[in-house]
């Protein structure tokens, strides 16, 4: 094998770089302190990241207690045949678990048509402040609710939407109207879980965008300015264009996430009462696995759910590219 | 942006709509910080908004003499900054190796890493393998598993890219370790990635109450992170005094106003102070390698 490759650059004629690969012996000789050093993440990762992937096969065997995954049996289906995809099927049938998915589906697309453009016009308000200590301020305050955690953001949701003596129903009482409840009727509480996750992400969401923005070059605003555009056609004409780039790998990167969506939001939010539209994929494999024990119908939930998202992301990243834009690799 | 001297019409529109959403962000904690500084008798008569009313402490007496609450507190600052610990020097070291543009092998681990990133196995076989490595009802697992993240191992690499090459390349002809030039030259060059980081782990630990939830069971309450013990008394529908030892009934909603509130305090107190530095993290993970 040849040890060194010669490579030049097409796009930049001139510049040619020279890559000598060394041979792992000798990079080994050279680098073992390296080595020993990604000893331990390279452990980590094959014990606590690749490990759980041996389990993934439980999906399509039965779920014996204290025996090896290699051991069990292949899934049979009710006529004793052996039948691998039986609890994929399983899984389709279940009423609990197509309302999951159904609500899962939902709620992730309500957030990313509410969600998604949150940050960004915020972002775009904030770059238009001139006062630098109050946007500042603002800044701070609009971080805040990230540093939050479900639970907390699920207490200061049980006060300030009592129906009782919540803050908003004592505002609308007030003004003749009648309590509504927000957390307690399943329509509504799609909305307040909606609402919650934009007041949660927009703030800090906006870093990033803010950070594109400032990267624009300064002379297109000026250039604009003499040629007598107002803040909008900027806005619209240099900012929006500038920062398309970023707007897109996020957006990517949340299309990959349309069947995902974290755990802790929805089992921190929802109650009893709103199960029919609360309870999303992530809330049923728990109940169904950990609580009741049904491992292999929920691994391949689970499977399910990742492999959808797996192809979700390509798509998303296939079809930007085909746009001309960069993807995210 | 260049703008004119004099602040135009449209400059107050933007700072109107920042103040009404700043008061959004703000109202329900004022609320919640409210009540539970505000007398029962206050709260009952429906008059609490933003500022306390006939102010008392009460609440927070009873929270503090709570033993269970004040365990789980410390615990769960104990846990966050063990956790904290372990993350940073596992990100660092596993982040730094990957800077060397000869190191055999890098490219492979570079993507066996990134495919955790985007296909997780799922929660169930997750618990499985907790359950077989015997980590259930063990306090290792709220550490060990989520002790390294790659999308903070990525932010903290692109920041190592940006140390000039240079200065490792003379610190290897002076004869320096890669250990040496580790902890000599790219921890004190990186302490603002390394305080961004702290917070986003330390954020999560506090934070993070579904590993317990799933993990753990009430045979082990000890180990219950506050945000776990929390939910529970959130969750719960029955009275306090009798459930969790509070010995006041009517208490209720100001002692658990005040058990959110001062679980909060400790990321609020640290988060505004370390703003210039997680604004930069943030900005170092959206760009890509």
């Amino acid at each position: 094998m040849a040890k060194s490759k010669e490579s030049s650059d097409a796009n930049s004629g001139q510049i040619i770089r020279v890559k000598t690969r060394m041979s792992w012996k000798a990079s080994f000789k050279r680098y073992w302190q390296l080595y020993l050093l990604l000893l331990v993440p390279i452990v980590y990762f094959i014990i606590f990241r690749y490990g759980p992937m041996e389990y993934i096969i439980t999906a399509f065997k039965k779920y014996k207690i204290n025996a090896p995954v290699w051991e069990m049996e292949w899934a049979k289906n009710k006529k004793k045949e052996t039948d691998v995809f039986f609890y994929f099927k399983q899984a389709f049938q279940d009423n609990q678990f197509l309302r999951a998915l159904k609500n899962t589906v939902v709620l992730n697309v309500l957030d990313l048509v509410v969600g998604f453009p949150a940050p960004i016009i915020f972002a775009l308000i904030l770059n238009e402040l001139v006062f630098k200590r109050f946007k500042k301020v603002i800044q701070t305050v609009a971080y805040m609710p990230h540093f939050l955690s479900w639970v907390i953001i699920y207490g200061l949701s049980l006060r300030i939407f009592a129906t009782d003596d919540g803050l908003i129903n004592m505002f609308i009482q007030s003004l003749g109207g009648s309590p509504i409840p927000f957390l307690g009727d399943e329509k509504l509480w799609v909305v307040t879980y909606v609402f919650l996750g934009v007041w949660q992400n927009f703030g800090w969401g906006s870093i990033v965008y803010l950070a594109s923005i400032a990267g624009i070059n300064q002379e297109l605003y000026e250039a604009a300015s003499v040629d007598g555009a107002g803040r909008f056609k900027k806005m619209w004409h240099i900012t929006l264009p500038g920062i398309k780039p970023t707007i897109v790998v996020l957006l990517i990167m949340n299309l990959g996430n349309i069947l995902g969506g974290g755990f802790d939001r929805p089992f921190a939010m929802q109650n009893n009462l709103v199960l029919n539209t609360a309870e999303v994929i992530s809330t049923y494999v728990y109940k169904k696995g950990v609580l009741a024990a049904q491992y292999s119908l929920t691994t391949a939930v689970g499977l399910f759910q990742s492999v959808v998202g797996v192809f979700f992301l390509l798509m998303a990243n296939f079809i930007s590219r085909k746009l001309g834009e960069r993807g995210i690799w | 942006m260049i703008k004119s001297a004099k602040t135009r019409r449209g400059d107050w529109v933007f700072v109107i709509i920042c103040v009404f959403v700043g008061i959004i962000c703000l109202v329900p904690m004022l609320n919640l910080a409210a009540r539970s500084l505000s007398s029962s008798d206050a709260l009952i008569k429906h008059e609490v908004t933003v500022y306390p009313k006939g102010l008392n402490l009460t609440a927070y007496e009873y929270v503090f003499g709570n033993a269970k609450y004040v365990r789980s507190f410390f615990w769960t600052i104990f846990l966050t900054f063990i956790c904290t610990i372990v993350s940073l020097i596992m990100t660092a070291i596993c982040a730094y190796p990957l800077i060397f543009p000869k190191l055999r092998g890098r490219g492979v681990i570079n993507v066996l890493i990134t495919i955790t990133m985007f296909f997780n196995a799922g929660t169930i076989p997750n618990y499985l393998l907790m359950k077989s490595l015997g980590l259930l009802n063990n306090p290792l697992v709220l550490i060990i598993p989520s002790c390294l993240s790659v999308y903070n191992m990525i932010i903290m690499r692109s920041f190592f890219y940006g140390i000039p090459e240079s200065l490792r390349e003379s610190a290897e002809i002076d004869g320096a370790s890669y250990f040496r030039i580790l902890i000599k030259i790219y921890v004190p060059l990186s302490k603002p990635v390394f305080a961004t980081l702290a917070l986003f782990y330390a954020v999560g630990r506090w934070n993070g109450y579904s590993d317990a939830l799933m993990y753990i069971n009430n045979k082990r309450e000890d180990l219950y992170p506050l945000q776990y013990y929390l939910y529970n008394i959130l969750k719960s529908q029955s009275d306090l005094s009798a459930q969790e030892g509070f010995s006041t009934p009517g208490l209720n909603d100001t002692i658990k106003s005040a058990i959110v509130m001062f679980s909060t305090v400790p990321i609020l107190i640290v988060y505004p102070f370390l703003q210039k530095y997680f604004i930069h993290g943030v900005t170092l993970g959206a760009v890509k390698e």
